[in-house]
């Protein structure tokens, strides 16, 4: 974004932009707030997960899966932490993005000096606050079940985390941006569904009949919760999975930078 | 017809910073099948492409209200979205401040507020809270309480945007537009869904800016809000200018401009019988009754009044009124616009 001064403004006249932090920051912040205090949203980025972390490890579902030597908590929690990424950047984003567009928001705000670059860089650290506030409560509960993950593992998650948010934030702008916002919403819930079910994020691809498994490990789903279930497990993740992630969100963001539509 | 396009903005560039907003020759096409918006009829050239604006120069001098004023579909807000950089135009040159609006810079931004014509709020938030984080993009933002008092949004502070009422949310959009102090202000159906109270504080904010010195460049399709409000005005259809200038000027009578003389009588005079209406002054004049009234349109000449009052004195029928009136800008648009409804 540039910041070339103007004309001189006129004796009296506007004081100029805020600094590009400070508009960046004030739009994250304003997103956030939006995000945290919707119901429906809350409760898809917090409570789902949250208690999906307590179903998964007082339930035997998992035990098929169990690694020799972990508790069902250790392989619970990097599934949660991907469906959070699924439903902060994908659904929760892109529910906000999709009204957002549906009502000029997006349009007004591009005539404020926080600019069509500003408004997308207050997404996606909306988005990356949003995480951290998930992050935190997830771990928290997790600890609270007897999770005890090392802080190399630790600090590894966050680079995941981040290509995992890229990928589905890519793909939340893209629906946002080219279908109707009651589309937007319906697919979004579908999808988060379907992905929290069978998509390889709480459950690890193995559970799934051989096609489906090939199929579910080429989803972002279902490599965000293998690199993040080998992260935790077998202190990191393999390549091919962070290759997957990377592909879907250039190609994500590729379309959304052709498509989107603003109005 | 009245002052209709004397001068093209030509100037335009070397006059740069006597202008708020200069367009020449704007053109922006829409795909016909996307139907997002009203087609504008005759303008349509190919069967694929939708001209929403067809050729429209306008000029926005600084300090002054620019009003473009036309029916439902005549391109208005299409013309206004080039302005602001929301959308590209397809050919032609618009200049904001002297600027390209479509790669505006944020320090240009800062210096234009945006009312769209469907608000562009977000939906979840209270008022105040949007006001104050749209203030906070600004440098030096205006103290927002005294305006949320003068529209009075601290009335509906506590409710969420999706909840208030179409006039409240314009309130809340305007408020919004003014936020950074602007230069320049765009309005987009400013008093649209607003009750009578709304509309005048409106208007007299509106007039308060101008004497602040603000340029502001508006839509509407009420012609009173031009007629109190405007410098210029632009009536637009089809994607064109269609006439321009001051409200004076678009309503001086030229030579054979119609003017309307209208009369009320006691019943029994306007059954007296003997009207007048055949002789010679009357041709081209149009002649309306109803119980009491009679409405004369049409080229009002010394001549007609002679011969009205002629008939006045023949029949001893004393008129209750008697009253000329210059055309309004409403018989100006209708003139230019036609009379049915679109």
């Amino acid at each position: 974004m540039t910041t070339t001064p103007a004309t001189p403004a006129l004796p009296g006249a506007t004081g100029g932009p805020a600094p590009l932090p400070r508009r960046v920051v004030a739009q994250a912040r304003f997103e956030t707030v939006a995000m945290l205090r919707n119901g429906e949203q809350l409760l898809l980025l917090v409570v789902l997960p949250l208690m999906a972390l307590v179903a998964l490890t007082y339930t035997p579902l998992l035990d098929g899966v169990l690694p020799a030597g972990a508790s069902r908590v250790e392989i619970a929690v990097p599934g949660v932490l991907a469906l959070c990424v699924l439903s902060n950047a994908f659904s929760g984003q892109g529910i906000q993005t999709g009204f957002d567009r549906r009502y000029g928001v997006l349009r007004f705000l591009s005539t404020t000096p926080l600019g069509r670059s500003g408004l997308i860089a207050g997404k996606l650290l909306a988005i990356l606050a949003v995480l951290a506030v998930q992050y935190v409560l997830v771990a928290g509960l997790g600890a609270a079940l007897g999770w005890r993950p090392g802080p190399g593992a630790l600090l590894l998650s966050v680079p995941v985390l981040l290509l995992g948010a890229a990928a589905f934030t890519g793909l939340g702008l893209l629906l946002a941006g080219t279908v109707r916002a009651e589309a937007t919403l319906a697919v979004t819930n579908l999808v988060w569904v379907l992905l929290a079910a069978v998509g390889g994020t709480l459950f690890p691809s193995t559970t799934l009949p051989g096609a489906a498994s090939w199929l579910v490990d080429v989803l972002p789903s279902g490599a965000l919760g293998s690199a993040l279930r080998e992260t935790f497990l077998t202190g990191g993740p393999s390549p091919a999975p962070l290759v997957v992630l990377a592909v879907w969100a250039l190609a994500s963001w590729a379309a959304a930078l052709r498509w989107f539509r603003w109005s | 017809m009245p002052a209709q396009s004397p001068t093209t903005p030509s100037t335009a560039s070397s006059t740069a910073s006597a202008s708020a907003l200069s367009i020449e020759r704007l053109v922006k096409e829409f795909p016909a099948r996307r139907r997002s918006r009203p087609s504008p009829g005759p303008g349509a050239t190919r069967a694929d492409v939708v001209h929403a604006v067809n050729g429209l120069s306008l000029e926005a001098r600084r300090g002054e209200v620019t009003a473009l004023l036309g029916p439902n579909g005549a391109g208005k807000t299409t013309t206004l979205e080039c302005a602001q950089g929301l959308q590209r135009p397809t050919s032609g040159t618009v200049r904001l401040l002297g600027q390209d609006p479509w790669r505006a810079s944020p320090a240009l931004r800062a210096r234009v507020g945006v009312m769209l014509q469907d608000g562009g709020l977000p939906q979840a938030v209270r008022p105040l809270e949007l006001l104050r984080h749209v203030a906070s993009l600004y440098g030096s933002p205006r103290n927002m309480d005294e305006l949320v008092e003068r529209l009075g949004i601290n009335g509906f502070d506590r409710t969420v945007v999706r909840r208030l009422s179409g006039g409240q949310r314009q309130r809340v959009a305007l408020a919004a537009a003014l936020a950074g102090r602007p230069e320049v202000v765009f309005l987009d159906e400013p008093t649209a869904g607003m009750d009578p109270q709304s509309r005048n504080i409106v208007v007299d904010l509106v007039q308060q800016l101008r004497r602040e010195g603000t340029s502001i460049i508006l839509t509407t399709h009420l012609l009173d809000d031009a007629q109190r409000l405007a410098d210029q005005v632009y009536i637009v259809d089809h994607g064109r200018v269609m006439a321009q200038g001051s409200v004076a000027e678009l309503v001086a009578p030229g030579e054979d401009a119609p003017a309307v003389l209208a009369l009320t009588l006691a019943p029994e005079h306007l059954d007296a019988g003997r009207w007048p209406w055949e002789a010679p002054e009357f041709a081209g004049i149009q002649v309306a009754r109803d119980e009491r009234t009679v409405t004369l349109t049409g080229p009002i000449t010394p001549p007609l009044l002679e011969a009205v009052t002629r008939w006045f004195t023949a029949t001893g029928a004393m008129p209750e009124s008697l009253s000329l009136q210059p055309r309004t800008l409403e018989d100006v648009f209708l003139d230019i616009s036609g009379r049915e409804i679109r």
